[in-house]
């Protein structure tokens, strides 16, 4: 047989390399991670930081903010700061972040999810119970009542996100460890004497992957906008720190005049979330192919 | 190599008119029973599934013990109580002479090494994200017993051992037929050269022509290794072909026990009669000829199992006394002692249950 | 090509050259690649085949169930053709004139409505009666089939049903409308033995009752052997052989055929070593020119390698015929 064996992964990657939206927005993302990356550079490249205040070239004589010109590639903000600049180094606010976040609630909602889906009973109704409660908490109530405490910072950002995610990747796990553990390979793990650890992570585990990483792609935008909510409302980075979500908050006021303000950092946010999703739906697909039609024979069921 | 037998030859390691082998496994008056969830907030819900109620049986080393029956009658539930799968209600599991019954998970582990399961589904029991080489040095790496080369080598041997290339162990399971998949699977259950298999419907979800080599490759296994099998299934015409004795269970317990010839050639039990006539048979004048039991109805729920004889409510030649007591399982009048049947009026030879042609072919 | 009907009597279903296609991902899929056969009225035709045989995908491309296939070929059902219908005349088709039983009547039903709606609405999309007319006859119905206290059971749901008797339900349900033909895909293959009796029996009275034809699919010979008039064995998407009930089994002329019969265990036979058909059923994408059946063939020549086979009749029998170069101008 010349077909080379190909694993579920493999087949999946090459489905993915063919979706068009995938390759679409892959190349989206890179670009926002390039700019993420190379902050420092296109700061260096204009000669603008991202804390410098322009009073005098960056903002109008009656002290407005200016449109995009040559100097300032995309307008300046209500301090006279290089808007691209900051979009720039905000970019890295949000994929820190972002990624961060969703990482860690991925990795305690599996974690959780396999335990309450494999051993059932108590361990499974008490964790059930778990996310439950944290399903149900309040996001912005509890992130302002945490700062108000502890301060604003990127670890609460990130803490704080990843608090009220993992849940939900929890209970997606757990359904799918206590729809696996039925199926007849584990149970043959199990007549071969196999411990309840390597059950739950060299049997099931792999097939709770593509799952988790379908999710993880759709966490992060979510994770994204979150941040930019916190920020927002001043809960995550400290300014001068840029992220997007405090530069919308300070051009709030500066909507009617300065739309360039409000526009491009919405826009960042707007894109990467979009080409985030897209990514996440085109990873799903690939992983989850549906058929068409039923083809015949493609399944020896003579019982 | 293995040396393959001569058409003709018993399948079975254990000629059928030598003395039977000591018991490797004993089943003592076993019960299984799941307790059915529900029911109110107050009252819970009381009803239990007799999956399996009060059977003895026992297995013997070299036999192949065909457990026969259909849905519901409790024979998969019985064989992962002989494995340890599923924990009894009540009653005893002796294997090679040591009470296992209670045992617990970590006493169970040498155990396992000496009992395996091959599964109905060859879709269902490989992972289908772990290449094959890796699902067949589980057992090896459970146990401890090989790594490394060592381990490649002994998943090489057992490929070949069972008919697949060796080269394609890094392959996965979704590259392979129904047919080599559930090779693999047999693969996996005799790696450790355990002393019991069950076979649990090996070949049901097998395309007809592939069985037979399926068939084949267990009984050259039995043979070459000693092995002794628990043969499950719901369909007579293969058991005929495996077995040295045959149990037929109906809704929890058995209801005959014989060798395997005298099973088909003098059922006792109203049960194994309409079930021997149920079966298609490949022959349309042999399909005509036969008698033709088609019992009324449909088995009747383990929830709630009728009161003496299991089967009274179906059978053509049920009295009073079979819904009131329960029959032994005891040799009818002239039957060796290998033969029991728990019937209060069983077949005799001559007799017929019913006659009703299926289908009326001209 | 006419069966076993008497002279002159057009057949109810006539099927020419029939291919069906699926387009993959790894090339073109050829499920059935030229089935031709007859069914006359109320005469049964067993098609026996393993999986990829296409004996599924040939009957649920003449109704339509066979999206995203590339279906040619031609379907007579009473002299119009299936496969040249709009999908708006093929659902008139569909239930008065030919209905179908699937393996799982499980899937085949759903599972949030009751058993006495789903018939209704049936009849009642096909035909003008009223809700209780419908009724009525759904309860005439589901006694006609063997469900004990049909007045009660008809308004219960499907998961209510045991398998056995859902699948009655089911073939009640196809036989709502009188259809002149019912093709039943492995209808018995999820059911227990003594159960698989009761419905083998009831399509025969189904067939001496009503004279309904029926295609009867299944991998099981032993199904075949007691209730088809014709037998069409396939293999890969092709016949391999034809032949009425009887000739099939005691003069089979296709090794594939002769193999099968073989390798069957068989219960009134006393045991011993079986003879299994070596190798695995070939791959239906990119199929090389020749007899499917020849690389696992004991007796193939090298011409089986290169030349398909055309289906020839065996031995001057017209009704008999066998696609296999050993039994060609044997005519």
């Amino acid at each position: 047989m010349t077909v080379r064996s190909r694993g579920p992964m493999a087949l999946a990657f090459e489905r993915l390399r063919q979706d068009r939206a995938a390759i679409a927005a892959g190349f989206t993302l890179a670009g926002v991670l390039l700019m993420a990356a190379l902050a420092p550079i296109i700061a260096s490249l204009v000669g603008h930081g991202p804390g410098d205040q322009f009073l005098d070239i960056g903002l109008s004589p009656s002290g407005l903010p200016i449109a995009p010109n040559r100097t300032f590639l995309l307008g300046t903000d209500s301090l006279g700061r290089d808007v691209l600049v900051r979009i720039a180094y905000g970019t890295r606010v949000s994929l820190l972040v972002g990624v961060l976040a969703s990482a860690l609630a991925v990795l305690v909602g599996t974690v959780v999810g396999i335990t309450a889906g494999w051993y059932g009973g108590l361990v499974d109704r008490g964790l059930s119970r778990l996310m439950d409660v944290v399903l149900s908490l309040p996001f912005l109530v509890f992130a302002l009542a945490l700062v108000a405490v502890v301060g604003p910072s990127l670890t609460i950002s990130v803490t704080v996100i990843a608090f009220f995610t993992w849940a939900s990747v929890g209970r997606i796990v757990r359904a799918q460890a206590l729809s696996i553990r039925e199926l007849e390979y584990v149970q043959a793990a199990r007549t071969l004497g196999a411990s309840q650890a390597r059950l739950m992570f060299v049997e099931i585990l792999p097939n709770v992957t593509a799952s988790i990483i379908v999710y993880t792609t759709l966490l992060i935008p979510g994770a994204i906008a979150g941040e930019a909510t916190l920020s927002f409302l001043g809960l995550s980075v400290v300014p001068p720190t840029p992220s997007w979500g405090n530069m919308l908050a300070d051009a709030m006021a500066y909507y009617r005049v300065a739309w360039w303000f409000v526009f491009f950092p919405g826009a960042a946010l707007l894109i990467t979330t979009v080409a985030f999703n897209v990514l996440g739906d085109s990873v799903r697909d690939a992983l989850h192919p549906r058929r068409e039609t039923a083809a015949a024979g493609s399944r020896e069921d003579a019982a | 190599m293995l040396v393959l037998a001569h058409r003709g030859e018993r399948l079975s390691a254990a000629p059928k008119t030598a003395r039977p082998g000591e018991p490797l496994v004993s089943l003592e008056r076993v019960v299984k029973e799941f307790p059915v969830k529900g029911g109110g907030l107050v009252f819970r819900s009381r009803e239990k599934v007799h999956a399996v109620s009060d059977v003895s049986l026992e297995i013997r080393r070299g036999e192949t013990l065909a457990l026969v029956g259909e849905t519901g009658c409790g024979k998969s539930t019985l064989a992962r109580c002989v494995m340890g799968l599923h924990a009894v209600t009540s009653g005893k599991v002796v294997f090679d002479g040591t009470d296992i019954t209670r045992a617990s998970h970590a006493a169970l582990k040498p155990f396992r090494r000496r009992m395996q399961m091959v599964f109905q589904d060859p879709y269902g029991s490989l992972n289908p994200r772990r290449r094959v080489g890796s699902i067949l040095g589980d057992p090896f790496d459970i146990h401890g017993l090989a790594t490394g080369a060592a381990r490649l080598s002994h998943v090489h041997a057992l490929m070949t051992l069972v008919g697949l290339n060796p080269e394609h162990y890094n392959r996965f399971p979704g590259d392979f037929s129904g047919g080599q998949r559930q090779r693999i699977g047999i693969a996996r259950a005799i790696a450790l050269h355990p002393d019991l298999v069950v076979c649990d419907e090996p070949v049901s979800a097998l395309d007809v022509s592939i069985r037979a080599q399926i068939l084949n490759l267990l009984a050259d296994l039995q043979h070459e290794l000693g092995l002794t099998y628990l043969f499950i299934s719901h369909d007579l015409s293969v058991v005929r072909h495996v077995s040295n004795r045959v149990a037929v269970m109906y809704l929890g317990r058995v209801v005959e026990v014989a060798p395997v010839d005298d099973l088909y050639a003098h059922a006792r039990h109203p049960y194994t009669r309409a079930l021997l006539s149920a079966m298609p048979v490949a022959d349309p004048d042999g399909a005509a000829a036969r008698e033709h039991v088609v019992l009324s109805g449909d088995p009747p729920s383990p929830l709630d199992p009728p009161s003496g004889c299991r089967f009274h409510p179906r059978c053509p030649r049920a009295q009073a006394r079979c819904a009131a007591e329960l029959p032994p399982l005891a040799p009818a009048a002239g039957d060796v002692a290998e033969h029991v049947t728990a019937c209060h009026f069983p077949l005799a030879d001559h007799e017929l249950l019913a006659t009703t042609a299926i289908g009326q072919r001209a | 090509m006419t069966s076993s009907a008497p002279n002159g009597v057009a057949p109810l279903l006539e099927v020419r050259d029939l291919r069906v296609a699926f387009s993959t991902p790894d090339g073109l899929l050829e499920a059935v690649s030229g089935l031709s056969f007859s069914v006359a009225r109320g005469q049964v035709l067993g098609i026996v085949g393993e999986s990829g045989s296409g004996k599924s995908a040939a009957t649920q491309s003449m109704v339509g169930l066979t999206r995203g296939a590339r279906v040619t070929g031609e379907a007579l059902f009473e002299q119009r053709d299936l496969l040249a219908m709009s999908p708006d005349e093929l659902r008139a088709v569909r239930g008065p004139g030919i209905a179908m039983v699937f393996q799982n009547p499980l899937s085949s039903l759903h599972p949030l409505y009751r058993i006495g709606w789903q018939i209704v609405e049936m009849i009642q999309a096909h035909e003008p009666v009223t809700k209780r007319q419908a009724r009525a006859r759904a309860i005439e119905l589901l006694g006609l089939v063997g469900i004990p206290h049909p007045d009660r059971r008809v308004d219960d749901y499907p998961h209510q049903f045991s398998g056995g008797m859902l699948q009655r339900a089911m073939i009640a349900m196809a036989l709502a409308l009188n259809p002149h033909l019912l093709v039943a895909d492995e209808p018995t293959t999820a059911l227990d033995v003594t159960v698989q009796a009761q419905i083998i029996r009831l399509l025969g009275r189904v067939q001496q009752e009503f004279g309904t034809a029926i295609i009867l699919i299944t991998h099981d010979l032993g199904v075949i052997a007691e209730v088809a008039d014709d037998v069409i064995v396939m293999y890969a998407g092709r016949t391999m052989e034809v032949a009425p009930r009887r000739a099939l089994f005691r003069e089979p002329s296709h090794p594939y055929t002769r193999g099968l019969l073989q390798a069957i265990p068989r219960a009134d036979l006393a045991g011993g070593r079986l003879t299994p058909i070596p190798g695995q059923p070939p791959s239906l994408i990119g199929r090389a020119a020749g007899c499917p059946f020849q690389p696992r063939c004991a007796e193939a020549i090298d011409r089986c390698g290169y030349q398909t086979p055309p289906l020839d009749g065996v031995r001057g029998a017209v009704h008999h015929r066998c696609s296999c170069w050993l039994t060609a101008g044997n005519a």
